[in-house]
């Protein structure tokens, strides 16, 4: 029953790819709305903040990014509750399968898809005139972190996806969490320009140390203070919440 | 390993909260028969498919399907069984075809025999036109055809049909019917949860009635109907001024009291002889009938007199 682990979860992290290819939306989803935002903050902001939309991009692409890659985090929550609410997960569990596989196959299929989003903004925000300073090595360390990062964070994701009654929840809930966490922070801004106690709380935010660490690595500057917060928030989310999730995922299903 | 019960289930209890969903169910399907599950809205039976199919471990009781423990062998058990029905359901997202591609990888076919075995169940069921579509776009009849087919990639032993034809259109349910009686002809066991007492006297070789988490009554389709409700004789008599002695009449031979409605007498007999004796009582009393009939009871009869009107 727990002979192929490892396939199972290949199969089943196919099954959340294949879908793209039946539900265009899916795709706007995690395709035209980055881009989106990264028109809009380039185009609207640019000039205000920093002279120039191509100078604003230099500051913000990193931070786009982020605030992407947390809100996309819920897709899988919103992927496992409509699961479970739509009978999938009951069939899957029927089947002499590793209990474990659907959520690995979920989690599996996300960081792909987060890794797809990842490059699309890159590229784009090359094409409106960011630059990557840095080599190859620190690329692929930029998008290891934010991956690492990503998984963390996903078991938020699950746990709210276990104890939320319907996948529209787990949307609602996730914006109302991460958007003013990935506001409240140096992603799109210096937080020196904020009121003190907000400042205090975007010095520490992870979407601000994350993207401090994606700046450091794709244009340059300092790396190893944001990279080792950054990893330690990975951790700390890890530690937190993956056991609170699968206590959580064993009582639902 | 019973070689004659395919599931066995003894005190089964699940409580969420303060309801009880199954307060001490027993039940027993001999291997190669159809068992069929009957009871209202909320009686347990979802409950109890899925305890038996190792999705939800019982708070008591234990039970066997095919002599492995559900909750201690589960693995062993999901090698046996196949699920279809209300909650356990195909991807809609996914087409026909990749459903059934994935249950057999999932199932550990290389992807050649997933393939040619999504193809034969496709044929099969008649979806081999709708195999590129998504499932969610598929017709009530189609997609309860798909449920059945993703349920059969691993040729189980034992099936669980949780309402399988519930929300069906007449034509799409008989397909559903003759689709399960194949499988018994091959010699698969069957746990069947219906609403329907259609559905359940159709198909089911035994049926148990369940009713807020308990066996009311078990027994074939002819027993119940036999064992529970009475037969009713209706008397209509020719003169309109007899009818209270044909009522009284009747009433000597009823097993309850006998009912006056417009010109006709109706009464619930128990015994055989009833209506031999009934029809000499009535010669020996001069009363002359234009009508005379004794009908058994329908299982819905049946039914409602066993949930106490609860349809």
């Amino acid at each position: 029953m727990t002979t192929m682990p490892l396939r199972n979860t290949a199969t089943l992290a196919w099954r959340t790819l294949v879908q793209i290819k039946h539900n265009p939306f899916e795709l706007i989803d995690f395709s035209v709305q980055p881009i989106m935002f990264l028109l809009l903050f380039t185009y609207v902001f640019g000039g205000a903040m920093a002279g120039s939309p191509a100078e604003y991009l230099i500051f913000a692409l990193p931070g786009i990014i982020v605030q992407n890659l947390i809100f996309a985090t819920m897709n899988t929550g919103i992927g496992l509750n409509t699961d479970i609410s739509k009978g999938v997960f009951d069939r899957l569990r029927s089947l002499p399968i590793s209990r474990f596989a659907p959520l690995a196959g979920r989690i599996s299929a996300d960081v792909i898809k987060q890794a797809w989003a990842i490059a699309l903004l890159l590229g784009i925000g090359m094409v409106l005139g960011f630059r990557i300073e840095t080599g190859p090595a620190a690329v692929l360390a930029a998008f290891g972190l934010l991956l690492v990062f990503a998984m963390s964070l996903s078991w938020v994701s699950v746990l709210v996806a276990m104890l939320a009654s319907a996948p529209e929840k787990v949307q609602i809930f996730g914006f109302v969490l991460f958007f003013p966490i990935t506001m409240a922070s140096g992603a799109f801004v210096d937080p020196s320009t904020m009121p003190g106690w907000l400042e205090a709380f975007a010095e520490i935010n992870p979407t601000t140390v994350l993207a401090d660490a994606v700046r450091g690595l794709l244009s340059g500057g300092p790396v190893a203070e944001p990279v080792t917060w950054s990893l330690a928030w990975a951790a700390g989310l890890l530690l937190i919440f993956a056991p609170l999730s699968v206590r959580a995922f064993r009582r639902r299903v | 390993m019973d070689d004659t019960n395919a599931i066995v289930a003894e005190g089964l209890v699940k409580r969420y909260g303060d309801t009880t969903a199954l307060d001490g169910v027993d039940l027993t399907v001999r291997a190669g028969t159809v068992l069929g599950l009957l009871g209202p809205n909320g009686a347990g039976k979802t409950t109890a498919v899925r305890v038996l199919a190792t999705l939800l471990p019982p708070d008591a009781g234990h039970a066997t399907v095919g002599g492995h423990d559900v909750v201690r062998r589960p693995g062993e058990v999901r090698r046996l069984i196949g699920l279809t029905g209300q909650y356990a359901s195909v991807d809609e997202s996914l087409t026909g075809a990749e459903n059934l591609l994935m249950i057999g990888r999932l199932l550990g076919l290389s992807r050649p025999a997933a393939r040619d075995r999504a193809r034969t169940l496709l044929e099969r069921f008649d979806l081999s036109d709708a195999a590129g579509r998504a499932a969610g776009k598929y017709s009530g009849g189609m997609r309860r055809r798909l449920d059945l087919a993703a349920s059969l990639v691993g040729h189980p032993r034992v099936l669980y049909l949780d309402e399988p034809t519930t929300g069906l259109d007449p034509r799409s349910r008989n397909e559903v019917w003759d689709i399960v009686r194949g499988l018994v002809r091959e010699g698969v066991t069957v746990l069947l949860t219906t609403q329907y007492l259609d559905e359940a006297d159709q198909l089911a070789d035994e049926i148990v009635v369940i009713d807020h988490g308990r066996v009311i009554a078990t027994g074939t389709p002819a027993s119940l109907k036999a064992r529970t409700a009475a037969q009713t004789v209706t008397v209509r008599p020719a003169f309109a001024d007899q009818l209270t002695r044909v009522r009284d009449a009747v009433g000597r031979v009823a097993a309850g009291p006998a009912v006056v409605t417009g010109e006709i007498v109706t009464a619930p007999v128990s015994d055989p002889g009833a209506l031999a004796k009934l029809v000499r009582d009535l010669d020996e009393h001069g009363l002359t009938v234009d009508e005379l009939a004794l009908r058994g009871p329908s299982l819905d009869e049946v039914f409602l007199s066993l949930t106490g009107g609860r349809p």
